[in-house]
């Protein structure tokens, strides 16, 4: 009994996902073929001038601050993960635990920005700097190492953690040896989508890192990522041709980490079935 | 033995860090922004109309408004928009139609604010000012907004209406209804909680948008008169003047991030209030 | 023949729920000894108790005793970890490490302290040789266990159990996930086995009991209701329940 009604509604919903997939489609095809003719060898020089606006200082900042941001939030996600899954699955301690760690998935980068330039820039005498602007993307990005390896741990059959234990192995063993290397495409793929994140955050490091155009030559040297980069460029107006090279290569970079990230997860579902 | 009391220690404390560092967060936001606000008194600071550091005159009022237009419009064009597209993914979309736009969807939410917000400075700027006449305004943000939220709503959306059993489905089928009518009387409802809560995240990740809002807002202090106004966000409020703002001007910036900061814990906390009445 | 495993009045709570009702068996070296009886009965917890794989229940307690080699193994004095090394185990579930064949063997020893690479080497082939898999897997040892067979799985998990060179093995149902064939290979392999190990086995296949057991313990709801050896337990059983259960499922 198919009558006008559900006509209407059915095609509703799939104009709704025709128009999102037309949104996708849209911005990726503009931003690539309106960047990609930009890309020029000058723009990949080692250092940047005002001549040639070169994105190669920027990107290397980008692979510092990821490299460096990831150093501080692995350890600490995979340590709290291992806790929440393998030592304490309940009460009042883990609840709070899994309420901030809420809370700080939920505070906008901005507000990320604000405080790592109060405490880590200014409180602590950091500067903008690198290593501010790191130790905030740090604590941004935890929640989200922290939830995905929590889901990798959780993920494991129990038989792994039994037959380790029943081999005589101690639990630290068990967790080290047995169930961390098991549990690792999960975790990666959850330290990749932090790389996208580190990739494309600007607003809580333009007052962290800084905007200065060089590359940083120590941890507590200003630190301009490609994102902040690009909105120097796109606020200045006076570069727009160079903003739309810097928003190809994110888009490609950010392209290349989804689709990592995406094979990594595939291989993980794979995995359970 | 005493290896493995050492490292449940160290694990422990990996997990205790991010308590430290909501603690040390609000904190530091709230030591700075509570004697400004008392300074500016919170009357003036909150519902005060007028912004003009020049003449160290600080009332959030026209922001947050602004805020609340941006964010409100775009949850009013994404919700409907990402729920829908989550309906089809879930119970219409053809196999493979769905495997593409499952990775899509997620691509969606991994590109950055600032090629969100260029793209809309290039492309809906212009063509909101051919158009209605003015391109930087409420609606071009709300909209760019609306884009950025719908991962957010669609996979929260997606993942609540799959878990529900498909018995509920079946039941409504089997008294005759359409598929189509069926998923809306009995799925819709059935998961609201869960798509209340992907509404819930929608209204803080819109709220807590900066950059991209920056680049097509128009960025005017002042309470907009009509959807085609060009408005400022306390998002924008800090990101433009925090590079050189100091003294008061830096605290009233620090005391504007302090209320978007409360603004987000209590989504926070009705978003957990939701969960556990699920 | 001298006596591997005992215990005597074993109760075990799951907080206040009683699931073993004081069980005496006596385990004696080199045997097979098939534990059988409905679900629910207890035989898998029992199981279980022999190499305190239960302490790792929240809230299970245990009363009574449990000897291994005429040692108590609940005594405070007592290796956990030695105790595993002595009685390994293999579960229902084939489930190799993600990991390749060669390091799902040498886990086990070197966890115990071996590293010596000849000797590792060595210690996974005569594994993997008494499991019966050398020959299948000897060209593969470096690619991942999950690319195995069922049966080669649950083959693996009992040459993984055999390298840390164990006296007592503990299988829990190892053939109720896996086909016929596979099921036939594991029992002729449990019975080469035991020339050199003590078997328990956790099953609910009675004519695997009865294809493979020296002895027989029959579980019902908690309690150890007849134990003795299979052939008498099955042509003649003491006890009415024994009889129902037996003939029930054979008909």
């Amino acid at each position: 009994m198919k009558n006008w009604k559900s006509k209407i509604i059915g095609g509703g919903l799939r104009v709704s996902a025709f128009v999102v997939l037309l949104i996708l489609a849209s911005i990726i095809l503009y931003v690539l073929v309106l960047g990609i003719p930009q890309l020029k060898p000058t723009l990949f020089q080692w250092k940047y001038n005002s001549e040639n606006v070169s994105m190669m200082p920027a990107i290397i900042n980008t692979l510092l601050m990821i490299a460096l941001s990831l150093t501080i939030a692995i350890p600490l996600g995979i340590g709290a993960a291992i806790f929440l899954t393998q030592y304490k699955k309940e009460g009042a301690v883990v609840k709070v635990i899994r309420m901030t760690s809420e809370t700080l998935s939920g505070i906008p980068s901005i507000v990320y920005g604000l405080f790592g330039n109060i405490f880590f820039s200014t409180y602590c005498g950091l500067g903008y700097s690198l290593v501010s602007g790191a130790l905030t993307m740090a604590i941004m990005i935890l929640p989200l190492i922290m939830r995905t390896s929590e889901e990798a741990f959780l993920a494991l059959s129990k038989g792994l953690e039994e037959s380790s234990l029943a081999l005589g192995a101690g639990k630290l063993r068990t967790i080290s040896k047995v169930l961390l290397p098991s549990a690792m495409p999960g975790i990666i793929s959850g330290i990749i989508l932090g790389m996208g994140r580190v990739l494309g955050e600007s607003a809580a490091l333009i007052y962290t890192a800084g905007t200065a155009t060089g590359m940083a030559e120590s941890l507590l040297s200003p630190a301009r990522t490609l994102s902040v980069h690009m909105y120097a460029l796109t606020s200045e107006g006076l570069h727009m041709e160079e903003a739309r090279a810097v928003a190809a290569v994110l888009m490609v970079l950010v392209l290349i980490v989804n689709f990592i990230s995406n094979r990594l997860g595939k291989m993980v579902g794979g995995k359970n079935e | 033995m005493k290896k493995e009391g050492l490292f449940k220690f160290l694990f422990a404390a990996a997990a205790l860090f991010s308590v430290l560092a909501v603690v040390v967060i609000s904190l530091f936001l709230f030591a700075s922004a509570f004697p400004t606000i008392l300074e500016i008194g919170p009357l003036n600071f909150l519902f005060g109309k007028i912004w003009k550091p020049g003449n160290d005159i600080y009332g959030i009022f026209p922001m947050s408004v602004g805020s609340v237009y941006v964010t409100g419009i775009s949850i009013l064009i994404g919700v409907p928009l990402g729920l829908f597209t989550a309906l089809y993914m879930t119970y219409f979309a053809p196999k493979r139609l769905y495997r593409v736009m499952k990775p899509a969807v997620e691509l969606l939410s991994g590109i950055p604010s600032i090629v969100y917000g260029f793209f809309g400075l290039m492309v809906l700027v212009p063509l909101f000012r051919s158009i209605f006449g003015s391109g930087k305004s409420i609606l071009t943000a709300s909209v760019l907004l609306s884009f950025m939220i719908l991962p957010t709503i669609i996979t929260v959306s997606e993942s609540s209406l799959r878990a529900l059993d498909n018995s509920l489905l079946e039941g409504a089928l089997a008294l005759g209804d359409t598929k189509e009518k069926a998923v809306f009387r009995v799925m819709v409802p059935a998961a609201s909680s869960g798509i209340l809560s992907s509404v819930i995240l929608g209204v803080g990740r819109s709220i807590g948008e900066t950059m991209a809002v920056v680049m097509v807002a128009g960025n005017q202090p002042r309470i907009p008169g009509s959807v085609l106004d060009g408005v400022r966000t306390m998002t924008a409020n800090i990101v433009l003047e925090m590079g050189y703002a100091t003294d008061l001007h830096r605290e009233a910036l620090i005391a504007t991030g302090a209320v978007l900061f409360v603004f987000v814990l209590i989504l926070n906390l009705s978003f957990s209030l939701i969960r556990r009445k699920k | 023949m001298s006596e591997k495993m005992k215990t005597e009045n074993l109760h075990l709570f799951y907080g206040e729920k009683e699931a073993l009702k004081g069980i005496d068996i006596s385990i004696g070296e080199k045997q097979i000894v098939s534990l059988i009886g409905p679900s629910g009965c207890g035989k898998s917890t029992f199981l279980r108790c022999l190499n305190r794989m239960n302490d790792l229940i929240k809230d299970c307690r245990i009363e009574g005793k449990i000897y291994y080699n005429g040692l108590d193994i609940y005594s405070p004095s007592s290796d956990t970890a030695k105790l595993r090394k002595n009685v390994g185990m293999v579960f229902q579930k084939p489930n190799p490490f993600p990991f390749s064949i060669f390091e799902n063997i040498a886990y086990g020893p070197k966890t115990h302290g071996l590293r010596n690479k000849v000797k590792l080497q060595e210690t996974v082939e005569k594994a993997l040789s008494e499991a019966g898999l050398w020959d299948e897997v000897k060209d593969r040892l470096n690619s991942s266990a999950m690319g195995l067979s069922g049966g080669q799985m649950q083959r693996l998990c009992i040459a993984r159990a055999l390298a840390v060179e164990p006296d007592v093995l503990l299988l829990d149902e190892p053939t109720s996930a896996l086909d016929p064939i596979s099921t036939e290979k594991i029992e002729e392999l449990l019975l080469t086995l035991k020339d050199r190990y003590t078997i328990v086995i956790v099953t609910h296949n009675m004519q695997q009991a009865l294809r493979i057991s020296d002895m027989t313990a029959f579980f019902l709801l908690g309690e150890m209701v007849e134990y003795g050896e299979t052939t008498k337990m099955f042509y003649s059983p003491q006890d009415k329940r024994t009889e129902d259960y037996i003939t029930g499922r054979f008909g």
